[in-house]
């Protein structure tokens, strides 16, 4: 028994090995949405494009909806643009924007000189919406089944790799259950 | 000549003097509430250093500057101002952003580890310590009756 002691700091230093090599992947930043599996939250705000329409969650239509959060202050938004673009086109989802504390003036400007992907965006000028949904900063996006659950919640600019890896396998997934009827 | 010698206590009175005025100095961002009493501004300051900035996460509502944390603030500077509970507030927050916004962790199945394992690991080591400082002092013994057995022998040759 005494003889096992002395290899005590080895089989300590292997554990310790494993727990650090696992944490070599683990994103320290990540912070887990509390909002998965809630319905998306109540809200009545007015669309971007018009101040005189005012819109709420029921006005979100589509199977599987996506919420992107964005702003013109907010420069990764800028470089996921393109693949929002792409999207937007894509007749799996219905994206919608949540023009996130920006000015009215200015993001219709930026949707003009950059294309506007979105079914329509909505003017979450106080943030009210986004503290509703846990936003802590843009771009966010988050997929919504066709039941109004919020599924999934990614924080980050979308890419081509972002959209194999984190949207297309859950889209399949939602479609799934779309098709079998639950 | 002088320098030398008063250097070595120099360095070390300037050290301690650094260390000690570091913990009065904080960085924190000025905002300007005005409470409607003295116990509700206790409990905003008390609530802001409990919750933890969604956005840089090693700090504190208290201590960070960003927007969110402005924003949050102030929701719950509203909503201590309206007469909500402690624990309405928390909820709201942790409704929200999940149990990370809590900057003292909850004391649950998941965070054992965490709250015990420090006091946990100290115990180990300290039970380890003290088994091999038994074995050390057993060898110890052994060795003098060796060393003993062997002088004698060579006691007796010498005086043969």
């Amino acid at each position: 028994m005494a003889k096992l002691f002395r290899f005590l700091p080895l089989v300590v230093f292997i554990l310790l090995g494993v727990l650090l090599y696992r944490g070599l992947f683990l994103n320290p930043q990540a912070m887990p949405s509390a909002l998965i599996g809630k319905p998306v939250p109540e809200f009545t705000l007015t669309t971007l494009a018009d101040k005189e329409r005012t819109v709420t969650k029921a006005d979100l239509n589509g199977k599987i909806v996506l919420l992107n959060v964005w702003a013109t202050w907010c420069p990764a938004c800028k470089s996921e643009h393109p693949y929002l673009v792409d999207i937007g086109r894509n007749p799996r989802v219905a994206l919608y924007g949540i023009n996130y504390k920006d000015d009215r003036a200015a993001a219709q400007r930026w949707l003009r000189d950059f294309k506007d992907p979105y079914v329509f965006s909505l003017f979450d000028v106080d943030g009210d919406l986004g503290l509703d949904l846990g936003v802590f900063g843009a771009p966010e996006t988050f997929v919504v089944d066709h039941h109004g659950i919020i599924r999934k919640r990614f924080a980050g600019p979308i890419n081509g790799a972002v959209w194999q890896r984190e949207f297309l396998p859950l889209i399949s997934d939602i479609e799934a259950e779309i098709a079998q009827g639950s | 000549m002088m320098m030398t010698k008063i250097f070595k206590p120099l360095t070390l009175l300037l050290s301690c003097a650094v260390l000690i005025f570091s913990f009065a100095s904080s960085a924190s961002p000025v905002d300007t509430f005005v409470f409607k009493d003295e116990a509700t501004k206790v409990r905003f300051q008390q609530l802001s250093k409990e919750l933890r900035c969604p956005k840089c996460q090693n700090q504190n509502l208290a201590d960070s500057n960003s927007p969110i944390a402005q924003d949050l603030r102030l929701i719950v500077y509203n909503m201590l101002q309206e007469g909500k509970s402690d624990s309405e507030i928390v909820d709201f927050m942790v409704y929200r952003y999940g149990d990370f916004v809590l900057y003292k962790p909850k004391v649950n199945k998941m965070t054992y580890i965490l709250w015990y394992g420090p006091i946990g690991l100290v115990i180990i080591a300290g039970v380890v310590i003290f088994m091999m400082l038994r074995r050390r002092a057993g060898k110890i013994e052994q060795t003098e009756q060796e060393l003993s057995a062997k002088e004698q022998s060579r006691l007796d040759d010498l005086l043969k």
